[in-house]
C-alpha cells in the first residue's frame, strides 16, 4: 500500500518546485536553436532574439538538470529503487553537466552562487526550500546554487571569487554535482581537489578517517559518486566545520554505503533529511555559521548540509 | 497534459487503483501449445487459464474456438525483507516462462526481483477406491471385518489442479531480475538482472553459473545496465541481451565461459538530427525477443519497435513508429517518469506480425509484409464480448476523423506493458492494469474479444 502512496507522492514536489512551464511541452533539442519566425522583427533584433532563445534553452536545460537531481535524490523508498532508471537519470545529468561545461555556463552559475549579495542565512534558506519543496515559486537559480558547487579545473586556477574555495581550502568540500564537468580530466589540480573531497557520510568503519591524497584513484564522476557512492565523513577539517560536526555528531552514518545509494536506501533512517534541517534551523543564529565573514566557509557549511541532505 | 489536469489524474487513479494495486498484472505468457495462459500480478499470485476444448457440435459451424477459463490460482511469491539492506523485496511477478511439456504435468518458472521458482502444475481427476485396510474416510479398518481381498480401482473424481513448488532458485541475484529464459536444451535456463546474467540447471538450486557480468569495479562508473535477455529458440549456445544504451549483444557460450565479450553487437548509429537530452533514455531497449525462426530479433525502445537480422549488426532491418507523437512531449514524460515505462513486444506465430503496447489502453500491431500499423484498444467500455475491435487513431495533424484521440487526451496511466501471442493461432492476451483481455481472430476476418 505504502508503495503506491510513495510512487504518486514523488510527482508532487516536482510540480511544486516550479518547473518552468515554458519548457514543459518542448523538447530539449540540442541543435534546435531556432529563431522566432516572427516576421515583424527587424534584422537588428535577430541578435536579441537569438540571445533570448539561447537563454531560454539554458533555463530549460537548467530546469532539466534540477529535475534530474531531484529524481535521483528522492529515493526514500521502502523498496530498492529501479537501477536502470537511476542510471539513465544519472547519465542525463552527466550529459547536461558536460554541455554546460563546454558552454562555459558552468562558470556563470558558480559565480552567481558566490555573489556577495547573498548572505549565509539566505543560502541556508535556499537549501531548506529545495528540500522541503514548499515554495512553488522558488527560483531555479536557488537550485543551481545548491547543485553547482565547485567548478571546472580551469576556472579553479583562473577565477578567484569562487574557485579558491575548492582548491586551496583544505576543508572538505561538498561538490554535490560540481565536479561533473571535470571528471574526465586528470590533473594535479584536480587530484588535489579530489583529495580534499567531499564530506561524505559514510559507513561506520570509515568514520573519522581522513582520506586525502589516497583518494586520488581514477574515480571519474565524483558527483555521480555522491549519488551512487560512498559517503564518508571527513572529520579532519578544522575551522567552521566544528559547529556542524557537533550538530551531526549523532547522525548515523552507517547506512550510507557504496551500493546502498544505488540499490536503495534503508527504509528507516534514524535521522531523515527533514530532521536534519530541523536541527539545523536553530543554528541559523549560531555564530559560528552566520558570522563567518567570507564566502568560502559559508559555502562549505552549505555544502555540508547539502551533502547530508542529498546523502539521505 | 496541463499541470492541474495531470495531478487530478494522478489523484484519481491513485484512489481508484488503491484497492486493486495487488491485482495489477505484471506478466502474461502462453505455454508452448497455447492451451494454457499464465498471468502474474503485483501481489505475487499466478493465475493460469486453460482453453476449453471445442466440443459443442452446434458451434462448430461458426468455427468457435475455445474460451479461456481459470484453471488454477496460486500464490507464487510472498513479500520478503532484505535484512542486510533494510529493504522490502517485492512479491511482484516479473516474468513467467513455461517449460516444454514432457509428461502429463506442466512446469513453469516464475520470478520476482530476487527468487526464481519452478512450479509443477498437475491434474488429478481420479482417486483410488477400495482399499483393504482403510475405509472410505481413511480410517483403519478392523482386520477382523475384512473377509475378502480386492484390488483398489481408480474412480473418476472432480478435477483437481495441484500446484506445487518443485525448486526454489534463491540468492542468485544482487540486483533485480528482469528476465528469465528457458534454453532449447530443456535442461538449463538463464536469469538476468541489471548487471549480471546467470545460467541455472533446472535440477540444481544451490548453484548457478555466471555468464555475463557488467558490473564495473567502481559503481560510480556505472553507465549501462542489462534490460532483457533471451536464449536463442534453436541454438542452445546462443543468447542475446539488451542494454539501457540501446545495444544488443549476441553471445556464444562456446567461445568462453564468461561471456562478457559479445560475439556480435547490434547497434544503430544515433541520428544526429534527433539528438536531445532524452536520446539515450528513449533508446533504452525494454524488451527483446527472438523470432520463432531464430533469424530475427525484435526490440522495443520507448518510441519504436525494431526488427534486426542476426546477420546484420549495423542496424535494424525494419523500424516501426509506435507513438512518434510523444517525441515532442519527452520532457513531460520524463517528469512523470513515464519515459521509463518498459513495454514488451511479441511476434505472431509466423513472424509476419509484431505487436506492442502503448498508452491510453492502446496497443499496436504491425504487418511486416505491408509495413502498415494499426492501433487497437483494450478497454472495457469500448469492447463488449464478441464485439469486433475497431481500429483507433491518435490525431497528429491533417484531417481529424471522428473517434480520433488527441495527444493531450491520452491517459498515460493506462499503459499496455505486457502481452502475449498464442504460439500457433491468432489469439492475443493483453494485460491492461488489472484486466486481462483475450482477443481471437475468427475464421471470419473480424476480430472478436472476450474479457476476463
Amino acid at each position: 500500500m505504502i508503495r503506491s502512496l510513495w510512487m504518486n507522492f514523488i510527482h508532487f514536489p516536482l510540480r511544486l518546485l516550479g518547473c518552468h512551464p515554458c519548457f514543459r511541452l518542448t523538447m530539449f533539442s540540442k541543435g534546435t536553436k531556432r529563431k522566432f519566425a516572427d516576421g515583424g522583427e527587424e534584422i537588428s533584433d535577430d541578435g536579441l532574439v537569438a540571445a533570448r532563445v539561447a537563454s531560454s534553452y539554458s533555463l530549460q536545460r537548467q530546469s532539466l538538470l534540477d529535475m534530474s537531481l531531484i529524481k535521483l535524490q528522492l529515493c526514500h523508498m521502502l523498496v530498492e529503487p529501479n537501477l536502470c532508471r537511476s542510471v539513465l537519470i544519472a547519465n542525463t545529468v552527466r550529459q547536461i553537466q558536460e554541455e554546460m561545461t563546454h558552454d562555459g555556463s558552468w562558470h556563470m552559475v558558480t559565480e552567481a552562487f558566490c555573489g556577495a549579495s547573498q548572505s549565509p542565512s539566505e543560502r541556508l534558506v535556499a537549501t531548506e526550500v529545495l528540500c522541503r519543496s514548499r515554495e512553488p515559486d522558488a527560483e531555479p537559480k536557488l537550485f543551481s546554487v545548491i547543485s553547482y558547487e565547485g567548478c571546472r579545473e580551469e576556472e579553479v586556477v583562473a577565477d578567484e571569487t569562487l574557485c579558491s574555495v575548492s582548491v586551496s581550502d583544505t576543508v572538505s568540500n561538498v561538490c554535490l554535482s560540481g565536479r561533473m564537468g571535470q571528471r574526465w580530466e586528470k590533473s594535479d589540480v584536480e587530484r588535489e581537489e579530489e583529495a580534499l573531497e567531499d564530506s561524505r557520510l559514510g559507513s561506520g568503519d570509515d568514520d573519522e578517517e581522513i582520506d586525502t591524497e589516497d583518494e586520488s584513484t581514477p574515480e571519474g564522476p565524483k558527483t555521480i559518486g555522491q549519488v551512487f557512492g560512498t559517503f564518508e565523513i571527513k572529520n579532519g577539517s578544522p575551522g567552521p566545520d566544528s559547529a556542524l560536526e557537533e550538530l551531526f555528531s549523532d547522525v548515523d552514518t552507517s547506512y550510507y554505503d557504496l551500493d546502498t545509494m544505488l540499490t536503495g536506501m534503508q527504509s528507516a533512517p534514524k535521522m531523515g533529511p527533514y530532521d536534519l534541517l530541523d536541527s539545523l534551523a536553530p543554528s541559523h543564529s549560531s555564530p559560528s555559521i552566520v558570522s563567518t565573514p567570507n564566502c568560502r566557509s559559508d559555502l562549505n557549511e552549505l555544502d555540508h548540509i547539502m551533502e547530508i541532505i542529498v546523502g539521505s | 497534459m496541463g499541470e492541474d489536469g495531470e495531478s487530478t489524474k494522478i489523484n484519481h487513479s491513485f484512489l481508484r487503483d488503491y484497492v486493486t494495486e495487488a491485482d495489477v498484472i505484471s506478466t502474461v505468457e502462453f505455454n508452448q501449445t497455447g492451451d494454457l495462459l499464465a498471468t502474474g500480478d503485483k501481489g505475487g499470485r499466478v493465475v493460469i487459464f486453460q482453453r476449453e476444448t471445442e466440443s459443442k457440435g452446434e458451434s462448430e459451424e461458426l468455427g468457435e474456438s475455445g474460451e479461456y477459463n481459470v484453471y488454477s490460482t496460486f500464490q507464487s511469491h510472498e513479500p520478503d525483507f532484505d535484512y542486510l539492506k533494510s529493504l522490502e523485496i517485492e512479491e511482484k511477478i516479473n516474468k513467467i516462462r513455461w517449460l516444454p511439456q514432457q509428461n502429463a504435468a506442466h512446469f513453469l518458472l516464475s520470478t520476482n526481483d530476487k527468487t526464481i521458482k519452478l512450479w509443477k502444475v498437475s491434474e488429478r481427476d481420479k482417486r483410488p477406491e477400495g482399499y483393504n485396510l482403510k475405509d472410505e474416510e481413511g480410517r483403519i479398518k478392523d482386520i477382523s471385518t475384512v473377509t475378502s481381498l480386492r484390488v483398489p480401482v481408480l474412480k473418476p473424481t472432480d478435477l483437481m489442479v495441484e500446484v506445487r513448488p518443485r525448486r526454489v532458485f534463491a540468492n542468485g541475484h544482487t540486483y533485480h531480475v528482469n528476465s528469465i529464459s528457458v534454453n532449447s536444451d530443456g535442461e538449463t535456463y538463464l536469469s538476468a538482472d541489471d548487471l549480471r546474467i546467470n545460467m541455472w540447471h533446472l535440477d540444481i538450486t544451490d548453484r548457478s553459473f555466471n555468464i555475463v557480468d557488467i558490473k564495473p569495479a567502481n559503481m560510480e562508473d556505472l553507465t549501462e545496465v542489462i534490460t532483457a535477455a533471451e536464449f536463442h529458440p534453436q541454438h542452445c549456445h546462443l543468447f542475446v541481451y539488451s542494454s539501457s544504451k540501446g545495444t544488443l549483444r549476441l553471445c556464444d557460450m562456446r567461445e568462453s565461459a564468461l561471456c562478457d565479450r559479445h560475439s556480435k553487437i547490434f547497434e544503430e548509429p544515433e541520428d544526429p538530427g534527433n539528438r536531445s537530452f532524452f536520446s539515450e533514455i528513449i533508446s533504452s531497449v525494454s524488451d527483446v525477443k527472438f523470432s520463432h525462426s531464430g533469424r530475427y530479433l525484435l526490440t522495443r525502445d520507448y518510441l519504436t519497435v525494431k526488427v534486426w537480422d542476426l546477420h546484420m549488426e549495423k542496424g535494424p532491418v525494419e523500424t516501426y513508429q509506435v507513438h512518434e507523437y510523444l517525441r515532442s512531449r519527452l520532457c513531460s514524460l520524463y517528469e512523470n517518469d513515464c519515459i521509463f515505462d518498459k513495454f514488451e513486444c511479441v511476434w505472431n506465430s509466423t513472424d509476419s506480425v509484431i505487436m506492442t503496447g502503448a498508452y491510453n489502453s492502446f496497443f499496436r500491431m504491425f504487418d511486416r509484409e505491408t509495413g502498415r500499423g494499426v492501433t487497437l484498444e483494450a478497454w472495457r467500455e469500448s469492447s463488449k464480448p464478441r464485439a469486433v475491435l475497431r481500429t483507433r487513431r491518435v490525431y497528429t495533424g491533417g484531417r481529424r476523423r471522428r473517434g480520433d484521440v488527441g495527444v493531450d487526451s491520452l491517459d498515460f496511466t493506462k499503459k499496455i506493458l505486457h502481452m502475449a501471442w498464442h504460439p500457433a493461432e491468432n489469439i492475443i492476451a493483453i494485460a491492461a492494469t488489472n484486466n486481462l483481455y483475450i482477443f481471437q481472430d475468427r475464421v471470419k476476418p473480424e476480430n472478436q474479444c472476450e474479457e476476463t
